[in-house]
């Protein structure tokens, strides 16, 4: 079984500038990506029929909303018979899976897919105002946070990350090697933000944030928007490469979606989304040629290795461990981009980009070198989470 | 660690009001079943195990178990909440599987470590009282700030 019926592929990918303090807005960016996107599926905007984003309408400030659906839908004059965003869904690719499944249904053909962000642009205009300067009081999840000082996700996730290092042994040092190793990758890549060598002493020497995460273990916050061109199979025709289909995706979230009450508290929803897409597909870990796995704090790129099964279950120290193996040459490489950690925070949609920039040996310096045709992708973190299996045809 | 000046409210619900008010009288109040039996957080009008409405608050007894922390050290509130400290993850004494995400006072922040038996203290803020926890007197002792 693959997902959607194997009715769905991509035909396009594009992105954005990327970089610090822009002086653009996320939907100028938007605009940008949905373009590229479109051109590089073969398609004129006329063609574009459905929309999806992540994370719609939602209160939050600092860039963090760079475009709604509508937004982008109204720039271009598109005509659609579909259009959704939000952020209740699995993980920032949610609203992307939800696009296939619209396709699947008959609800349009070529879905334009898309996530922006600017908030090195927006956080640089609103630096003064700290979080004391916000006189409302905390509501929603963030009622049972907030007043503790749990401010930051960096909080939430360091303090699964100590536990599971209490329980398996995980050490700073095998974490770090999370940011070495997109750091060296980044080295590669244009776009990415930090591409100076870091060694593990400079990792290790970084300030504190939230112990275990040092500066280094936290993703950089950036401008840049990302839009993936979904198509139904048979309107497909005519592209001037492979069509990438969907073997497999996971969305599954098996408790509460709650960042303190889950069972195992080593393990995240990750573990449910990436259970429920190995159960869609006779393919296995082994199969994998790459992984793409969000690294918004390196303990949760650790969390997906985990959970994708390319290590047993408390053992991703010990994966870790062995940089060389998921280097750009290795066997599993991860993050070849840089990730989030070195590259920016695209927020989940950058992995996609980039596992279908190498699917189609179009990454430049970075082309891992091998033919690849299999990549994890695996975005979130903490009850947040959604994967794909991606296989490259012909 | 010293206490902040100062700290984010919490929005008060319906459903929360127990949580947060409980201190006034020293009880830390958690939802509990009285179908199953089982206590749950955060609080809301339905056990979701066995899907019961029969729930209510209960005062616990404050004890608990630090099961995940992290030493903070970052001035996310500036100078009125200053860092280093302690953000836990607790587990109640009554049921392990029930935890309440909360700040660990009163103690050197280099000695909290996961296992650690804490318990319950309040700190009001205007109509709140925030359920913090500290180290565990010894078994034999009066707990303080409860009117047991």
């Amino acid at each position: 079984m693959t997902f959607v019926d194997d009715r769905v592929v991509i035909t396009g990918i594009g992105q954005s500038d990327v970089g610090r303090r822009l002086g653009r807005t996320g939907v100028d960016l938007a605009i940008d990506a949905a373009l590229a996107a479109i051109a590089d599926a073969g398609l004129q905007p006329e063609d574009i029929d459905g929309v999806a984003s992540y994370p719609g309408n939602v209160p939050a400030e600092g860039g963090f909303v760079g475009a709604l659906s509508h937004d982008i839908r109204d720039a271009l004059g598109l005509s659609t018979t579909w259009v959704l965003s939000g952020a209740e869904t699995p993980g920032q690719i949610g609203t992307l899976m939800d696009g296939a499944a619209a396709i699947a249904g008959g609800r349009a053909t070529h879905v334009l897919s898309f996530r922006s962000v600017w908030e090195s642009t927006a956080q640089a205009a609103g630096r003064a105002q700290a979080l004391t300067g916000v006189a409302a009081r905390a509501g929603g999840h963030a009622e049972f946070r907030m007043p503790f000082g749990a401010a930051s996700a960096a909080n939430w996730i360091a303090m699964y990350a100590q536990r599971y290092m209490h329980e398996h042994g995980l050490t700073r040092e095998q974490l770090g090697q999370i940011p070495l190793n997109g750091r060296r990758n980044a080295a590669r890549n244009p776009k990415a933000i930090y591409t100076d060598p870091m060694t593990l002493d400079d990792y290790l020497d970084a300030r504190m944030i939230s112990y275990p995460f040092g500066l280094f273990d936290c993703d950089v916050p950036c401008d840049g928007a990302t839009a993936v061109i979904l198509s139904r199979r048979e309107a497909a025709g005519g592209l001037r490469r492979p069509a990438i289909a969907i073997e497999a995706a996971g969305s599954a979230l098996y408790e509460r979606h709650t960042w303190d009450q889950r069972t195992d508290l080593t393990t995240m929803a990750a573990h449910d989304t990436t259970h429920h897409l190995w159960q869609n597909t006779k393919m296995t870990p082994a199969d994998v040629d790459f992984a793409e796995l969000y690294d918004g704090f390196s303990y949760l790129c650790a969390q997906w290795i985990e959970a994708f099964g390319f290590c047993e279950k408390g053992k991703v120290g010990a994966f870790l461990s062995e940089p060389e193996r998921f280097a750009l040459d290795g066997d599993l490489p991860i993050n070849t981009h840089g990730g989030q950690l070195s590259a920016g925070r695209l927020h989940g949609y950058g992995f996609l980009h980039e596992a279908c920039l190498q699917l189609w040996g179009e990454a430049g310096e970075r082309q891992i070198p091998k033919d690849v045709e299999i990549a994890a992708v695996g975005v979130g973190g903490g009850p947040e989470a959604g994967c794909l299996l991606l296989r490259r045809e012909g | 660690m010293t206490r902040p000046q100062s700290r984010i409210l919490p929005q008060v619900t319906a459903d929360s009001r127990a949580f947060w008010s409980g201190g006034a009288e020293g009880e830390l109040r958690i939802y509990r079943c009285h179908n199953c039996g089982r206590w749950f957080h955060p609080p809301v009008g339905v056990c979701f195990r066995c899907r019961s409405r029969d729930v209510a608050p209960e005062a616990a007894s404050g004890r608990a178990t630090v099961a995940a922390l992290t030493v903070n050290h970052h001035p996310w509130f500036g100078e009125v909440f200053p860092p280093p400290y302690v953000v836990a993850i607790v587990e109640l004494a009554e049921q392990p599987d029930v935890r309440l995400t909360t700040q660990i006072v009163d103690c050197p922040v280099e000695d909290v470590h996961i296992g650690m038996p804490v318990e319950v203290d309040f700190e009001q803020h205007d109509d709140v009282w925030v359920p913090v926890f500290r180290p565990a007197a010894s078994t034999t002792a009066t707990r303080n700030g409860g009117n047991q």
